[in-house]
């Protein structure tokens, strides 16, 4: 049947920019229509346009008014869904004449219409929640004064440092005295296993593929820096996805967590260079969850999968790569937690800390009590709701998981309760560092219990000016198409970064949380180790969170 | 801080000395209380000295209860000391202090000494788990040659309330503080000395790690780790889960509470040994600031400090009588006769060790190879 309008357009159907999240407000006097801004827009949402106007103009001698019908070049947004603006000010940045910039709708009517074809809205990025988070509502009120004086964060001598390891509870370590002097007794054939001091801040999972080149590069310069000439033993999650064999075969392995996950892509390669490795990595970090998208796999979309990735993948190129939310083989926690922890300690000889990462959970506990009955078992991970993705679907971003305060709080009382705080080390990730305060979340998970804490999309941030945040800006990791070529292997993006300029930012980071840990833990007294569940030294303003995390209310 | 004096010798000598010394040490101190721990006890307990000593205050509905279950449980009352109380104004007087020597019941005499002890330790928690609620029964120590009293006022005061300048309570050695906990509530249980199954110490300071360490002695499952008052109470704890539960040598007692840096330990023998303890033992270490002064059940008597040192402490003497002392006016009270120029200031690094019998004194270094 021919539409009834005959040439008339049907506007029914369209969507006005008032329901978009972001609208693109461009001002026509300042451009010069260079089209820069149109060709950087990574989602394409703005274009440049021709209109047919018509304008009253008045000239001459006596000025009269008449119309005058002219052809105008402009900027204009589209209005398809598949192109909205996500807000990354990319176009302002290359604006030289600060004539456009994406501005805010809080009335937007996005989520309305963005899931098309019967598919959920899928994007990267971390959930959206402007709120202000519990751990930024922390505050440390245990400050020395007159009865113990609080010492000096500038002179004291400071020991920042953490363990990843299954630790000997002192019952079981083996020793005897002799000469009045303890040796452990090496007749006694008891294991002991592995444990690595480290920085109590790690770079968390974050994959060789889903970062591009220049990214994973800056902060793995960035890392060996820290290790070797600052002397911070800050270590890194390589995610899943594999290692450069190169990087695996050299010294530097020893500052990396390899991760291994239910794609199980690049342990191929890794199996294979095991006996040509000169060093052991810092651990092996098993992920069964991830707090951004809890009981969400993993998906490397085809478009990333170039040459390099599909080499240290042993994949082809151009393919999509998902890996499930379990893993495939192990349909038991004795199966999954037992049998992977002690076939990938075995693996190593041994010599390498195993432990597992899960998202944050209200079965967190049956997890951890699992882990403490396994003498292998290195550590736990938890993520919690906050946590960052390369892609997931919005609903699993903003709706599902567990934030981690209570988490993590839960769990180490439930150590406590068992005797075996100090034996499992506690890893807390997911929000630490959302709003910009890293030092302080991460002491504040400290002291509630996490020996400690994984950040990702903070470090993205920090050291590569991330675009995305809490009000959804940009967050188009899951594209391919990152604007500051932080998550994209197109060759034309990822160039616009320049990773000495982020082994730099890291090291600054890394540098500067260490001088704001200290000026945490001298007013508390605490120099020597870290302050784990010194949970005497935190407050809220809240008393039902303050009784849930059992911690002190101060108002 | 705390007044602290602590005396070992080869002599009986009175309690009095301790107090004294607190007296001179009373210059910048509140003096709101005084705890004491005799061990090795003349005077009329020197012929006891196989029996355990239950030392504590009651209430008159208190003893009732006291004397009923030490009844049931078995134990005989042997002897009684009681101090011969002179009213003194503002020490609000309790119903009846007492120090009872009793003897084991009868199907415990032949059991291990290990085995007794846990007895006697289990019995206070009980009599003090009867009496925490209505502050009926307050029990410090039940222990052999062991008596333990504690009360709330000014030391010298306290000395004459108790009379125990005519008294002839006497031992070889005795540890006293002057100064009731003032970081939180006073009570009596967060009075110092704290004691434990033969193991005693009292500490000059606040602990800052307190939380921590609490949490990790309570999950030792050992029913004693309990209590905690005081954020002090934990030294003695540490002290007895490190020497008597672990088995290790007292100088481990240092490199538990103050433990060395990596490339410090890699100077000592032992160093496997100790970078396995400093993993193992992290939630026990303390950052200060504390003195801490101690004996264990052999009559060893110790003195350490935190690792930043912010905390007075001192020890001399002669051969035969040392003392260890928050202060110095306090050691030239006790000892003046000593050569001055041999007074131990311990430092980071350092536990200052006097022998049983106060025969000699020495100082161990951590770093010492």
């Amino acid at each position: 049947m021919e539409p009834a309008t005959g040439l008339r357009l049907d506007f029914n159907h369209k969507l006005t920019l008032k329901e978009f999240p972001y609208i693109i407000r461009w001002r026509e006097d300042r451009c010069k229509r260079c089209g820069q801004c149109t060709a950087v827009c990574p989602q394409g949402a703005i274009r440049p346009a021709v209109k047919y106007v018509r304008v009253i103009e008045s000239g001459g001698d006596t000025p009269k008014p008449r119309p005058v019908r002219r052809i105008i070049h402009v900027i204009e947004q589209v209005n398809d869904i598949e192109h909205y603006c996500t807000g990354c000010a990319i176009c302002s940045l290359v604006c030289p004449n600060n004539a456009i910039e994406p501005e805010y709708n809080p009335q937007n009517k996005f989520l309305f219409y963005k899931n098309r074809g019967g598919e959920g809205y899928k994007r990267g990025g971390r959930r959206n929640d402007p709120g202000v988070s519990t751990l930024d509502r922390l505050k440390f009120t245990r400050i020395s004064m007159l009865t113990d004086p609080a010492l000096d964060a500038g002179r004291h001598e400071f020991r920042v440092r953490s363990y990843i390891g299954r630790i000997l509870p002192p019952e079981e370590l083996p020793l005897k005295v002799e000469d009045g002097r303890l040796v452990v007794d090496k007749s006694s054939g008891k294991f002991i296993p592995p444990v690595r001091e480290i920085f109590p801040i790690m770079i968390g999972s974050m994959s060789i593929g889903a970062l591009s080149p220049t990214m994973w590069e800056g902060l793995a310069m960035g890392v060996a820096y820290l290790n070797e000439v600052e002397g911070i033993p800050v270590v890194m999650c390589s995610g899943e996805g594999g290692f450069p064999p190169r990087l695996l075969k050299s010294r530097y392995v020893k500052y990396f967590i390899l991760q291994i996950a239910s794609g199980y892509f690049g342990w191929d390669s890794i199996i294979h260079t095991l006996p040509y490795m000169t060093e052991d990595p810092a651990a092996i970090e098993i992920k069964y969850g991830q707090g951004a998208k809890p009981g969400d796999g993993g998906l490397l979309m085809a478009p990333k999968v170039i040459k390099l990735i599909a080499e240290i993948r042993g994949v082809p190129q151009f393919v999509d790569l998902p890996s499930p939310p379990t893993h495939q083989t192990k349909y038991s926690i004795e199966e999954s937690v037992m049998k992977m922890i002690q076939s990938m300690s075995m693996a190593f000889g041994f010599r390498v800390p195993v432990y597992p990462k899960i998202s944050g959970t209200r079965t967190a506990k049956a997890v951890l009590n699992n882990l403490a009955r396994n003498p292998y078992a290195a550590a736990l991970c938890i993520d919690g709701e906050d946590g960052g993705t390369g892609a997931a679907y919005n609903v699993s971003l903003d709706k599902m998981g567990h934030p981690i305060a209570s988490n993590i709080r839960e769990c180490y009382l439930d150590l406590v309760k068992q005797g075996k705080q100090n034996e499992l080390p506690l890893i807390a990730a997911g929000g630490i560092g959302k709003k910009g305060n890293l030092a302080a979340n991460a002491a504040a998970l400290i002291m509630l219990g996490a020996s400690a804490v994984a950040v990702g999309k903070y470090i993205m941030q920090a050291t590569a000016d991330c675009l995305g945040d809490e009000y959804n800006r940009c967050n188009i990791c899951n594209t391919g198409k990152c604007p500051r070529g932080i998550t994209t292997q197109d060759p034309k993006l990822y160039r616009r970064l320049d990773p000495d300029k982020v082994a730099e930012r890291l090291v600054e980071v890394f540098k500067a949380a260490d001088v704001e840990l200290r000026k945490i833990f001298a007013p508390m007294g605490r120099s020597t180790e870290l302050p784990i569940g010194m949970s005497d030294g935190l407050s809220i303003d809240d008393k039902a969170m303050a009784e849930r995390l059992e911690i002190s209310y101060a108002c | 801080m705390c007044r602290l004096a602590a005396i070992t010798s080869s002599k009986y000598f009175s309690p009095m000395e301790n107090i004294l010394a607190l007296e001179t040490m009373k210059e910048g101190h509140d003096g709101s209380g005084l705890g004491l721990t005799l061990k090795d006890l003349g005077g009329e307990f020197k012929d006891l000295k196989k029996y355990p000593i239950l030392s504590g205050i009651c209430s008159r509905k208190g003893k009732e209860i006291l004397d009923d279950y030490m009844k049931e449980c078995g134990f005989k009352l042997m002897h009684e000391w009681t101090p011969k109380i002179k009213p003194v104004k503002g020490i609000i007087r309790r119903d009846y202090y007492f120090a009872r020597v009793y003897d084991y019941p009868d199907d415990w005499k032949d059991k291990s000494d290990r085995e007794k002890e846990d007895l006697l330790m289990n019995t206070r928690l009980t009599l003090r788990k009867m009496g925490e609620a209505d502050e009926s029964i307050f029990v410090f120590s039940f222990y052999p040659d062991i008596v333990t009293i504690k009360e709330v006022g000014d030391p010298l005061e306290l000395a004459e309330f108790f009379g125990l300048d005519k008294d002839n309570l006497e031992a070889k050695i005795i540890f006293a503080q002057g100064r009731q906990n003032t970081n939180y509530q006073i009570y009596l249980y967060a009075c110092h000395p704290f004691f434990i199954q033969g193991y005693c110490t009292m500490t000059n300071g606040e602990n800052t790690a307190f939380v921590p360490i609490r949490e990790f002695l309570m999950s030792r499952g050992f029913p004693g780790y309990v209590g905690y008052n005081s954020d002090s109470e934990v030294f003695c704890h540490i002290l007895h889960y490190s020497v008597r539960q672990l088995g290790f040598p007292l100088t481990y007692y240092k490199d538990i509470i103050t433990p060395l840096k990596w490339e410090e330990i890699q100077q000592r023998p032992d160093r496997e040994a100790l970078s396995l303890l400093k993993m193992s033992l992290r939630p026990l270490c303390i950052d200060g600031p504390n003195m801490v002064i101690g004996f264990t059940p052999d009559g060893t008597c110790f003195m350490v400090q935190d690792a930043k040192k912010l905390r007075p402490g001192v020890v001399g003497g002669v051969k035969g009588k040392y003392a260890l002392m928050s202060e110095l006016c306090g050691l030239d009270k006790v000892i003046p006769e000593r050569d001055k120029s041999k007074d131990i200031y311990p430092m980071k690094y350092d536990m200052v060790i006097v022998s049983p019998g106060a025969k000699e004194v020495k100082v161990w270094n951590q770093l010492q190879v």
